[in-house]
């Protein structure tokens, strides 16, 4: 457990030697903050509040894709990888530091939502609505990390960009966390029960909220996670098939 | 009383696809020795000891380390490995580094005796992305000590260092096998060789080709490659390896006064004839061919 830690910190360490990697992941939900919620529903108290939720699963969603996905096939085509794989020491704890290092960068990556959201809206929460939400966050991440080490563990660095970027659009997009959550276009509406990131919002505004996730998005969750969890140890099986057989 | 084996290849065959790198390889490495693997790129150097430090497995055969599987990472638990120096982290400094392979082991060294021994003392602030390439080199070979090790593989340690650096990378390699460390290392160079190893392992194409004492090796370093311009050479004894460039033959042969003579006995039209030392590296090119052929 103590290698675990060590490695999440020389992990984090590393990420923070290139604060623009930070910047980056922290960029994207604060901006689109700032540019939809803030101006088109940050003085309506309920729907300031859904957004923020909304905000926050995007800032989770596309860190830990990104996190994973590329990081992971970054690493991969180092040299220093199978170095780590000759210490004597499994490969769990390199997987765990993983796993905690992404978690503290997604957390990074939703205080500036969080605080735009208390300072220049009517967003409300209370402590144990806000504790509750971000636990669904937390849970929400599962499916996307497991997608993102999909993609990590079976790409070369250059294909899993391009391929981390076809999954997050679309994913975000449809899944409806960038229109109304109250009355969303049509295609939106037909398309986002289906898709995780719909299932990952629908419990984060529960939480906050007087909402009731729909059953269908709940499955579909589900289903996602599930086959994303098949779909990451394949990959890292076959990965370490490659590597090591 | 024989020391104990502390790494060893038992009929080890590895292909990767239809290549065979490795061909029914047998080894023994023996606790307290310092044993050279010599041979050109591509010889099977660095899967061998990808094998023995767990990073792949063998086709077939066995590969032990300690008595175990090297995919065991207990067995591992002694054991000090060199990685590629174009790998290390760039954004980590070199004291971090260090500390974050030795938290791998149960034992360990004390970061400044190891970064004095490899003449690296003073940079243990520095990013790794800053140092200059004989630096990198030296971090590189002296993680492999950091665990405070009995046997290190090293990998080319000293590919593209300058004299100076050689030397002090020699002179901390021989400093751990005086207090009884062993060593598995490669390098396609005899003079490194012979500089750190007392037992040579000459391989080539998968093979092992000599597992002697460096004298003997270097007695083959007195191998001479005499040349001519023939159509056709008949085939004379003494020769250890041929090739032929264009209209040019060249025959390898541990006496070359022996093989002239041969070869005017046999009538043989040929011109330009020519007789030259070969490099170690040519000698054990044309012996890998030939045992291929």
């Amino acid at each position: 457990m103590a290698l675990t830690l060590t490695h999440a910190r020389y992990q984090l360490l590393e990420t923070f030697r290139i604060p623009m990697a930070v910047v980056g992941s922290a960029f994207f939900p604060a901006a689109a903050m700032l540019f939809f919620v803030v101006p088109f529903g940050g003085d309506h108290p309920v729907g300031a509040t859904m957004a923020t939720a909304s905000m926050m699963a995007f800032a989770v969603m596309s860190t830990s894709l990104f996190t994973f996905g590329i990081g992971v096939a970054e690493d991969r085509a180092q040299p220093w990888d199978p170095y780590i794989r000759t210490l004597p020491a499994g490969p769990f704890p390199r997987f765990g530091g993983r796993v905690i290092a992404g978690f503290a960068v997604m957390g990074l990556s939703v205080l500036p939502v969080l605080a735009i959201a208390a300072l220049l809206t009517e967003a409300t929460v209370t402590p144990g609505g806000l504790l509750l939400g971000l636990a669904a966050l937390a849970l929400g991440s599962v499916p996307f990390t497991l997608m993102g080490l999909t993609i990590g563990y079976s790409l070369p660095s250059k294909a899993a960009i391009a391929v981390t970027q076809l999954v997050f659009f679309p994913m975000a997009f449809g899944g409806g966390l960038f229109t109304s959550p109250i009355d969303p276009p049509g295609f939106i509406e037909t398309i986002a029960p289906f898709l995780p990131t719909r299932g990952v919002v629908e419990l984060a505004w529960a939480a906050v909220g007087d909402h009731t996730p729909s059953a269908v998005s709940l499955a579909a969750l589900a289903a996602w996670t599930l086959v994303a969890g098949l779909g990451a140890v394949h990959a890292y099986r076959r990965d370490e098939g490659a590597r090591f057989s | 009383m024989t020391a104990e084996i502390l790494a060893r290849a038992d009929g080890v065959t590895r292909r990767y696809g239809d290549v065979v790198a490795l061909d029914d390889i047998t080894l023994d490495v023996r606790a307290g020795e310092l044993v050279g693997l010599l041979g050109p790129n591509g010889a099977g150097k660095s899967t061998l000891i990808n094998l023995f430090t767990g990073l792949r497995r063998p086709t077939s055969g066995t590969v032990e380390l300690f008595g175990g599987s090297p995919l065991d990472p207990a067995r591992r638990r002694r054991v000090g490995m060199t990685p590629q120096d174009t790998g290390l982290p760039a954004a980590l400094r070199v004291g971090e580094c260090v500390d974050f392979v030795s938290a791998h082991f149960t034992t360990s060294v004390s970061r400044g005796a190891l970064l004095e021994r490899f003449g690296l003392s003073g940079l243990e602030r520095r990013q790794i992305g800053g140092l200059s390439g004989g630096q990198k080199r030296r971090l590189a070979v002296a993680l492999a000590f950091a665990g405070d090790p009995r046997l290190v593989f090293l990998d080319e340690p000293t590919t593209g260092l300058d004299v100076e650096a050689r030397r002090t990378l020699w002179a901390g390699v021989r400093a751990f096998h005086e207090d009884g460390g062993t060593v598995l290392l490669t390098s396609h160079y005899l003079e490194e060789i012979e500089a750190l190893a007392r037992r040579v392992v000459v391989v080539g194409q998968g093979r092992v080709l000599a597992d002697d004492s460096v004298e003997a090796v270097r007695g083959m370093a007195g191998v001479r490659r005499v040349s001519v311009t023939a159509a056709d050479v008949p085939a004379l004894p003494g020769v250890l390896g041929t090739e032929r460039d264009g209209e040019r033959v060249h025959l390898i042969t541990s006496d070359a006064d022996e093989l002239v003579r041969e070869l005017v006995r046999t009538g043989a039209p040929f011109s330009g004839l020519e007789v030259r030392l070969t490099s170690l590296e040519e000698a054990f090119l044309a012996i890998t061919a030939r045992r291929a052929a």
